[in-house]
Parts: structure tokens; C-alpha cells; sequence
């Protein structure tokens, strides 16, 4: 039979991003534990309105842990506790009936807060824009069987191309890096024969990139890998050092 | 009005080449002068923005959501189809397109799909192009799988994310052109209406979420992108923001609306389980390659799965199909769990649930194959429902998953409004009245890839455009609509949330509009219908204000469209008094409880026009020829 709980929530209510947050608190009764986190909220957002007061603000898209638009810092962690899990695949199952959760936003400098607990990740669209792509424009290609790529090497980069761009690695990052998401693209395009005349310009623009939208650097913490929804290892962030200092050294890009 | 699909002439294999010859071209150096909107960036929309842009054409990007990479095509897991007979079974672009002909219970035109099936090898190719790591095998050749509907492993997948990375492929190729300057982003904005002037689609009004603001964009054509109508039933796969109000509102402008009461039930999603409920999650199709259906043979019998013996056991599917077994398109194997459940042999607290059991195929070629396979699937799985699938049997049931209806559209993809084009889940064009496992994927891409960079050039050259701007009294009154409809909902100040007026919407398309349906049940949902939408025009509750970031009003506008749009899909499911894949009216089935089509009345596409409110809605047909395949009763025995 369903286990219901209850709850005490402190979100974090901040109605733009030039104005002040601070955490408020709701009560949540009666929750059943085969809900999501995010169903959660919807049921206490549907007691707010009927209350006549504005609900909390959070993304959230297909909730099935694929589309990467949901993720708040939940006690402390993006995307809560569970590992290798997104906030709507969360089940209340992993809570106890009295505590109190801490909900806030994704924290970084380059991530504006839009509102409550809802942000702005277009950063992360500007470093595939400098790079995180194979030049190969619509029309004659050869046949997809010409280009020959060891089963292990393909599911490597599939490894890496599971990345579901939510930004989780930066909000756990003490430096607010965005290192585990740029090296999940460079990794996954890198290790397929199509993504090699591209590698070093690709690779060293992505940085640059990176760089310039104020992300922080890599200080080797490991916290992206240990919270990343998708579990992307830190292995593709040693690749990626290989291919910048290859680059360095063996290719003609600045 | 007189509906004309513009199919070329000519012997089918042959149609789609001589129709690009005969297109007129627009000259490299005027592409640059013609300004497209593309609106939505699932696959059919990302593929077209980018395929656009690296044309020459100046292109505006629009999505609801807060980067094009997140569009709901990424979360479809199973697979894409193409002819390619990698696997040397027989395949070809015949079979193909002869099975979604077929799948499709014979109500899609022959001459789009059997471009389709020819497009579609050119899609995997361009798709290795880009870097998507598609499932390879030991030599470093492509894997296939098979998918429900065909006897050919013709499948291609990247484990159980292939939507994901097709659309990840084509986001990648769309931002190239964002650093190009060819395209123009815009996230975050959510389209509310078209701009027709004399007769030509020229321009949009979106709403920019963030600030709450109305924003008029012009253009020289419109491409529309923007999915499927399936969170009408409230609980769907579809992901939250799935809508109707694009499609709807183009239809209120003049685009005439098909086979709306086209809706596909998929068979192996997670049961429903509480009313707080949001949404269903899908299990792959896939995994009926390796999962046997079963359920116990004896009503009511509530032992565990594992208590109950192999000869206690109803493999129904098996038993009932033998060819294709457990690969038995969608509509069929959803109709049969909903048949076990009615007959009290359905599993799980609610009794709303087969098994869908992977025993025999572990014992077989080990947990380590399965997990290959499956394993996220299994893990998520695991998470949902806190049961370990290697162990315990899956339970599952149908849920509403995609929508085979949609704006009509003509070989090029244009709609009845002249300039507004219509691809993938958006338009009607392809599968008939039940699609295909793995064919989404396939006329996404298709259509945005390898269709519109084509037919949109055929518009533009052939078409004179008078310059306009978004100072145009149509744009202001479109503009001032979009508002005032705002104003109206925010003024309602009732007593019920907008989820509370759709969730009940929903559960009255499910009861009287879902996997079966019948006269009686139809206009009975039609009266229920227009009552809540009155209800809702006078007691929704909508907090918040109109120039900010509301996420309520967001969803009471989409709610209000689906109150209209569900009556338009009741009237279809009325007007079409036969059986066909995914509509099943009780009234008209086979002997064997297979659906019933009626050729002699019913081989038409209907499609309905709007009138204005109050006014009933006109239906228009297209009748469908079938010069190159019979048409038969499905069998899949």
C-alpha cells in the first residue's frame, strides 16, 4: 500500500533576477512516496493558487530524466540526493516522514537566476556554438556503413554523448566550472573517426568559450562526476586535457 | 473549398525525383533575401532551422523550452527505421514503405510514404556524418533491431536514448549555424498565433516567457514544428509542455485540421498509479524484441508473478498472433491488454497492468546481453516503480503516446494556408491511422532534412511576396487578440486550478475517445465537453500577472485550447463510422475483435475546417487512391 509523509519544505523565492531571494517556508502533508519531487511541488503549488498566493517557479519539461530542463539543489545537492538520478526521476520514497528540505536554485555566476527556482542556462548553448559540433551540412554523405567504428569505441562516446546539458556539474562545482559538460562534447566527438579533422579547433574555442561566460576552472574536486544525473565520469575531462595540449603542440590553431 | 494534395505524376518510384526536378529552385544569392520562422526544434524543427540556414535562407528559431536541445523529441528511446537491408533479410524501400502503408491501416498516401521510406537511408547517413553513436557491432558495422509491425530488423538505435541523440545531432548542427549568424535564436517564446495577409502565412506572435511580453516576428514563410496534441488526455508520455495551441490557432486562421481523432495508444508504458500523477513514462517498444505479454489465465488470480506456473500463464499475444508474436503493431497490443483487463486477468494493485516479462530471454542469453540492451531502461524503470526487472516481471499498460492527426499538409508539406508549412508530429501526413515503432524519428528528420529544404524553395521562387512588416494591422490585431485572451483568463479569478479543469478533461477523452470507442460514448463526451469548457471560462483560477514569468497562465492558455480541440476530435471520431488502427469504434469490428474498416465509405482523409466559434466545423475530404498496394484486413496471425 502507498506510504503517505509529511513534510517541511524552505524554497527559495526570488521573483527576478535583479531582486533580492530568501528561503520560505511551506508545509507539505500527506505526500505520498511514489510521488516525484517535482509532483511534490506541483501538489503544494495547487494548494498555493487555491490559496490565492503565487505558486514557486520551477522547470521541468518531460519528467523522465532525459530532457535536462529540471534541476533545483536539494539539501544540498543538485538534483537531490540519489545518485545518477534527475530531480523528476526523485521519488519521495527517499525521504522520511518529519524532515525538512532545502530547495534552491542551480547557483553559478553564469547562470542568471530567472526566477524562484527557475534559471538561465543559454551559456551552455553559446559553448556548443564555438565548437561542440561535426561541420557536416545536410546532403552528401557517404554511406553510413563506409565509416567503420569499434563497438567499444562507439560505446565510449556514447558514454560521454548521454550528457543531458541540466548544468548539474556547475552547480556542484566549487568553482563553478563548466569543465564536465564541455568535456562530455569534446569526448564524445573526439573519439569518432567523423569528429577528428575538427579536434583541436574544437576543442580549444570550447574553452575559450568557457572561459569568457565566467565559468570557473577544473581544481580536480570530482564533485560534476558524483552528481551528474547521468553519470558522465571525470575520465572525459582527462581526455580533454590531452586533446587542449595536443592541440598546443601538434596543431596549427592559436 | 477544393483539397489539392499536389501529388506529381508518374510512377511512384520515380514521383519524388521528378517533382524535385520540376521545383522551381531559388538562386543561391536570393536565398538571402527570403526570411524563414521555423517554429519548434524537435527534430523536424531543428533539422529544418539548420538544413535552412546552411542553405542560405535567413532563419528565426523559436522554442518553448530554454535551449532548442531539450525539444521532446529526445526522449523517444527505441529507434529509427531505414531500408537500408544492412541485415540481409530482404529489406527494401518497398517493404518499408509497404509495411507503414499497411501499419497504418491504409489511410496515409501512398506517394508520402513511399518517400519517405526512400529518404529514410539518407537520414542514418547524414546522421553518422554528424557523430551520432549509433549501436555498433563487434566489426564496427551498424546494429539493427526489430520493432513492432515488420519482420525485418531494420531498426537503428543508440541504446535507449536514439531520440536523444538524433536530436542532439541535429541541435549540433543548428547551433553551427546560430555561430554563423544564420540563425536567429529565440527560447523561451511560446507561439500563439499566425499572421495571414492576403491569404499568405507571413508572420507570428509568440509570447517571451520570461517577461510575459508579446513579440511580432514577419517572415516569407512560416515552417511549424511544433508536436503532437496527445497531452489533450491530460496523463501521456508527452512531455509537460506538449500542446495543441500552435496547430489550433493556425487552424482558427484557415489551416484545416486532419484526422484529429487519429490518437496512438501506446502498449507498454508504466501503469497509472495515484491521482496526483503528472505524467506516464514509456517503456521501449524495444523491449517486446526480448520481453514475452502474459497475464494469468485464470481471472482475478492475485498471486505473485513468480507463484504462478507456467501453465497458469496466457502468453496472449503469442497464442493469439503466432507470426508476429509480441511485435504486433502498437494499436493491436494495446487493444489486447485493455481486452485481458476488462476480462479481470489484468495484474498489480489497480488491476490495470500486464506482464511484460524478460525470464526466458535472461535464462537465455544471460543478464550481461539484457543489460546491454536495456539497461537504462531497466534502471529507469527500477526508479519509478522501486521493483527490480531482472528479477520480477515489468508491469505495464497502455498510455496515450502520439498523434497520428494533425494540420493537413500537401506533398510539399504546405498547409491549406498558402506559406505555412507543417512537419513532423504537427502535420498528418504519413502514418495513416496507427504509426509505426521507430517511424517518428524517421519523418521528423525526414521532413526537416530532406523534404522542406526542397518544397520551400519551389514556394518562393514561384510565389510573389509583397514586403510587409510587423506594423501591418494584421500583425497589430493578432498582437491585441493574443492580449486580450491573456486579460480574459487572468480576470476569471475562480475557484479551480487549471491541472484540476485538465485533469478532467483528460479523463473524459480517456473514457469516451481512447482505445475504444463508440457512438453512444462520443456524443455523450461531446455534451461533457462543451460543459467544462464552460465551466472553466467562468471558474479556472490563474495566479500571478500576464507580464511576468507564469507558468499558470502558460497552461491555462494551452487548457483552453484543448477544451476547443477535444470537441473537434469527438466530431472525427463521430463522422468516421468504421475502424481503423488507432480509432476503434466498438460498432465496427472484425469477428475477431480486429478493427473494422469500411473502404468503400472511409478511404478518405477528413479534414476539418473552422468556421468561427459557435460555428459547427465543415469537413472536407481527400480521397485516398491506392494504385500500387491492395488493400486488405490487416492480419498479423
Amino acid at each position: 500500500m502507498t506510504k503517505t509523509i509529511n513534510l517541511t519544505l524552505k524554497i527559495w523565492r526570488q521573483s527576478g533576477p535583479g531582486s533580492k531571494g530568501r528561503l520560505e517556508t511551506y508545509i507539505a502533508n500527506t505526500i505520498s512516496t511514489d510521488m516525484s519531487f517535482l509532483e511534490m511541488l506541483d501538489v503544494v503549488n495547487e494548494q498555493l493558487t487555491l490559496d490565492g498566493k503565487e505558486p514557486i517557479a520551477f522547470d521541468y519539461d518531460c519528467r523522465e530524466g532525459i530532457c535536462g530542463q529540471c534541476g533545483c539543489v536539494v539539501n544540498g545537492r543538485p538534483h537531490g540526493p540519489e545518485n545518477g538520478t534527475t530531480l523528476c526521476q526523485l521519488h519521495m520514497r527517499h525521504f522520511s516522514d518529519g524532515d525538512t528540505i532545502f530547495v534552491e536554485p542551480f547557483r553559478a555566476r553564469a547562470f542568471k537566476i530567472v526566477k524562484d527556482l527557475v534559471i538561465d542556462r543559454s551559456p551552455l548553448d553559446k559553448i556548443i556554438q564555438a565548437g561542440g559540433y561535426i561541420s557536416a551540412s545536410t546532403g552528401g554523405c557517404q554511406d553510413a556503413n563506409a565509416i567503420l567504428i569499434p563497438q567499444d569505441t562507439a560505446e565510449k562516446a556514447m558514454d560521454a554523448a548521454a550528457c543531458i546539458g541540466c548544468g548539474a556539474c556547475v552547480a556542484a562545482c566549487p568553482n563553478a566550472s563548466a569543465m564536465l559538460f564541455v568535456s562530455a562534447k569534446v569526448s564524445h566527438l573526439v573519439l569518432l573517426p567523423q569528429g577528428r579533422p575538427e579536434a583541436a579547433q574544437r576543442v580549444v574555442s570550447m574553452l575559450k568559450t568557457m572561459d569568457e561566460l565566467c565559468f570557473g576552472n577544473c581544481s580536480n574536486e570530482r564533485e560534476c562526476e558524483a552528481e551528474c544525473p547521468k553519470e558522465i565520469s571525470i575520465i572525459n575531462i582527462a581526455r580533454m586535457n590531452r586533446e587542449y595540449i595536443k592541440a598546443g603542440i601538434a596543431s596549427t590553431v592559436q | 473549398m477544393q483539397l489539392n494534395a499536389n501529388i506529381p505524376g508518374g510512377p511512384l518510384a520515380q514521383k519524388w525525383d521528378r517533382h524535385r526536378f520540376e521545383l522551381k529552385l531559388v538562386n543561391p544569392a536570393n536565398k538571402r533575401k527570403f526570411n524563414i520562422i521555423v517554429v519548434g526544434t524537435g527534430l523536424a524543427g531543428g533539422s529544418a532551422a539548420a538544413s535552412l540556414a546552411e542553405l542560405g535562407y535567413n532563419v528565426k528559431s523559436f522554442c518553448i523550452q530554454d535551449t532548442p536541445r531539450r525539444a521532446h523529441s529526445i526522449a523517444a528511446q527505441g529507434g529509427i527505421n531505414a531500408a537500408k537491408n544492412y541485415q540481409n533479410e530482404g529489406d527494401s524501400i518497398w517493404r518499408l514503405f509497404y509495411d507503414t502503408v499497411k501499419g497504418g491501416d491504409f489511410r496515409a498516401r501512398e506517394a508520402n510514404v513511399y518517400r519517405l521510406a526512400q529518404i529514410s537511408n539518407e537520414i542514418i547517413d547524414q546522421c553518422v556524418a554528424q557523430g551520432v553513436p549509433f549501436a555498433r557491432d563487434y566489426g564496427g558495422l551498424l546494429a539493427n533491431r526489430s520493432f513492432g509491425g515488420a519482420q525485418v530488423s531494420r531498426t537503428f538505435y543508440a541504446r535507449g536514448q536514439t531520440g536523444q541523440q538524433l536530436l542532439l545531432g541535429a541541435y549540433s548542427a543548428l547551433m553551427r549555424q546560430v555561430a554563423q549568424g544564420r540563425v536567429t535564436m529565440f527560447p523561451r517564446r511560446e507561439m500563439l498565433d499566425i499572421v495571414v495577409i492576403d491569404g499568405q502565412a507571413r508572420g507570428i506572435i509568440v509570447r517571451n516567457l520570461i517577461t510575459g511580453e508579446t513579440e511580432r516576428h514577419a517572415a516569407d514563410a512560416v515552417v511549424m514544428c511544433t508536436g503532437g496534441y496527445g497531452n489533450v488526455f491530460f496523463l501521456s508520455t508527452n512531455a509537460m509542455a506538449s500542446n495543441v495551441t500552435a496547430a489550433y490557432r493556425a487552424h482558427k486562421k484557415g489551416a484545416l485540421f486532419a484526422n484529429p481523432c487519429f490518437t496512438q495508444i501506446h502498449p507498454t508504458c508504466i501503469p497509472v498509479h495515484g491521482t496526483y500523477q503528472s505524467k506516464l513514462t514509456l517503456m521501449s517498444e524495444s523491449l517486446r524484441n526480448d520481453g514475452r505479454v502474459w497475464v494469468p489465465l485464470k481471472p482475478g488470480d492475485d498471486r505473485r508473478p513468480g507463484d504462478i506456473p507456467e501453465d497458469e500463464r496466457d502468453y496472449y499475444l503469442e497464442n493469439k498472433y503466432p507470426s508476429f508474436g509480441n511485435l504486433v503493431p502498437r494499436d493491436v497490443a494495446s487493444r489486447n491488454s485493455k481486452e485481458q483487463c476488462d476480462k479481470s486477468k489484468g495484474v498489480g494493485e489497480t488491476h490495470l497492468a500486464v506482464y511484460l516479462d524478460f525470464k526466458d530471454a535472461i535464462q537465455r542469453d544471460g543478464r550481461d546481453v539484457i543489460e546491454k540492451k536495456y539497461g537504462n531502461l531497466f534502471q529507469m524503470y527500477e526508479k519509478i516503480t522501486a521493483e527490480n526487472p531482472y528479477e520480477t516481471p515489468m508491469m505495464i499498460y497502455p498510455a496515450v503516446h502520439y498523434t497520428m492527426g494533425g494540420l493537413w499538409v500537401d506533398y510539399n508539406l504546405m498547409s491549406s494556408v498558402p506559406g505555412l508549412f507543417v512537419l513532423g508530429e504537427a502535420n498528418f501526413s504519413d502514418h495513416g491511422a496507427n504509426r509505426l515503432g521507430a517511424s517518428a524519428l524517421m519523418q521528423g528528420l525526414a521532413d526537416g532534412y530532406f523534404v522542406i529544404p526542397y518544397t520551400i524553395g519551389g514556394y518562393l521562387a514561384g510565389t510573389p511576396l509583397k514586403p510587409v512588416n510587423t506594423d501591418h494591422y494584421e500583425f497589430k490585431d493578432a498582437d491585441t487578440a493574443v492580449n486580450e485572451m491573456t486579460r480574459k483568463l487572468l480576470d476569471i479569478n475562480g475557484s479551480r486550478t487549471v491541472d484540476d479543469f485538465h485533469r478532467e478533461l483528460g479523463m473524459i477523452m480517456w473514457d469516451y475517445c481512447g482505445m475504444a470507442r463508440n457512438n453512444d460514448g462520443l456524443a455523450k463526451a461531446r455534451g461533457m465537453i462543451q460543459k467544462l469548457r464552460e465551466k472553466f471560462w467562468r471558474d479556472v483560477t490563474i495566479p500571478g500577472q500576464g507580464v511576468d514569468f507564469n507558468q499558470s497562465l502558460e497552461r491555462a492558455g494551452r487548457v483552453a485550447d484543448f477544451l476547443e480541440f477535444a470537441e473537434l476530435m469527438i466530431l472525427d471520431a463521430l463522422e468516421r463510422q468504421e475502424s481503423c488502427g488507432g480509432h476503434f469504434n466498438e460498432g465496427f469490428q472484425t469477428d475477431e475483435n480486429e478493427a473494422l474498416r469500411d473502404d468503400d465509405n472511409f478511404c478518405h482523409v477528413s479534414a476539418w475546417e473552422h468556421r468561427g466559434a459557435g460555428e459547427e466545423p465543415v469537413m472536407h475530404k481527400e480521397p485516398l487512391v491506392f494504385e500500387n498496394v491492395k488493400l486488405t484486413q490487416r492480419s498479423y496471425k
